[in-house]
């Protein structure tokens, strides 16, 4: 059975740039699982789970031909992993205000000592280069209940951070 | 009383239309019971359509009773509905029996009417909001060979859902 690669790949924007690495694993017999792509500060970087019956090295070198011409850094690392092991979120959070070092920490911190597992984080800054603003969202699950996540909240209002709460109730039908 | 097969996508009939219902005999009763039980066999289930269970026949069952926070109208055993007002739309998180191990972001009217025959196929009038609203959208939808797949939005970039800012 073939094993589970995270692979890594960030480097400059340009279009194309998933086509051509999906297609080369394609052509070396990869299955892809769940991915991550997202264009960070002009760089495109890609995290992706790809099911390679073979060695780490040899995987890089089915793609180090490709990731070399569009300029990628490339990493590869051997996972334990698993498709179909999805955790529902049953919190979606936002926070945003005026950027200032350690928002993140301060934000984060203190949703974790609250019990919040975060799933899935992402975050922005928008503005302008004098006044930046930072917009964060993350979904997560609660495990010490909502009341402690909100209770965490307050506190960073009161430090002039806007945040919302929204309880994430899925429908099964 | 049985608990039925659920068809799970890509099967190609669950893009198919159903019809309209126009037979109230002990048979029909007797798919409305199994078609609850098959139902209430998956944890956390709100609601079923007949055509995941391969009866395409404009059927759908719903009950969100289950958990007291939800506004409800109780059990419904909807039979040929057609919601005939909506008002307001909000993002919210569905799944599916019929889609294993996936959910997703879909936007659903947050008040609904909807008019529906029950078992006896005397016409009903509901008023559904909210959570039951939603999942009243997502079963017709079954009916119409829809699944929430053809209406997902992204999950980046929400907006404050939450505040809501008056005039
Ligand atoms: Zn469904």
């Amino acid at each position: 059975m073939a094993k589970w690669f995270m692979l890594t790949l960030v480097g400059e924007d340009r279009p194309g740039i998933v086509a051509k690495l999906t297609h080369a694993l394609f052509e070396a017999g990869c299955n892809l699982g769940e991915a991550s792509m997202m264009r960070l500060g002009g760089n495109f970087t890609m995290m992706l789970m790809v099911g390679f019956d073979g060695k780490a090295k040899a995987l890089n070198d089915v793609i180090a031909p490709v990731s070399e011409s569009l300029n990628l850094h490339l990493h590869v690392d051997e996972i334990n992993a698993a498709l179909h092991t999805h955790l529902e979120p049953d919190v979606r959070i936002s926070v945003y205000g005026a950027d200032r070092t350690g928002i993140v920490s301060e934000v984060t911190g203190a949703l974790a000592e609250s019990g919040l597992h975060i799933l899935d984080l992402e975050s922005d800054v928008a503005g302008s280069t004098e006044s930046p603003l930072y917009i964060m969202h993350i979904e997560g699950h609660a495990a010490e209940g909502i009341d402690s996540l909100r209770a965490a909240l307050n506190l960073m209002q009161d430090r002039g951070i806007e945040t919302s709460l929204e309880e994430i109730d899925t429908l099964l039908g | 009383m049985a608990i039925l097969d659920i068809l799970v996508f890509p099967d190609p009939v669950l893009k198919q239309a159903s019809e309209t219902v126009t037979v109230f005999d002990d048979e029909f009763k007797q798919f409305i019971a199994d078609l609850d039980e098959t139902r209430l066999s998956a944890p956390g289930c709100v609601g079923i359509a007949a055509p995941q269970v391969g009866r395409f026949q404009r059927v759908a069952l719903v009950d969100v009773s289950g958990n007291p926070k939800h506004k409800s109208n109780g059990y419904m055993v909807l039979v040929n509905p057609e919601i005939v007002e909506w008002e307001g739309y909000k993002k919210g998180r569905e799944g599916c029996l019929s889609v294993p191990d996936y959910t997703g972001n879909v936007m659903r009217a947050t008040s609904i009417v909807l008019e529906a025959q029950d078992v006896e196929g005397v016409t009903q009038r509901y008023e559904c909001e909210g959570f039951e609203a939603r999942a009243v959208q997502h079963e017709i939808d079954h009916l119409d060979g829809l699944l929430f797949l053809d209406r997902l939005v992204s999950r980046r970039n929400d907006l404050f859902e939450r505040k809501v800012y008056k005039k």
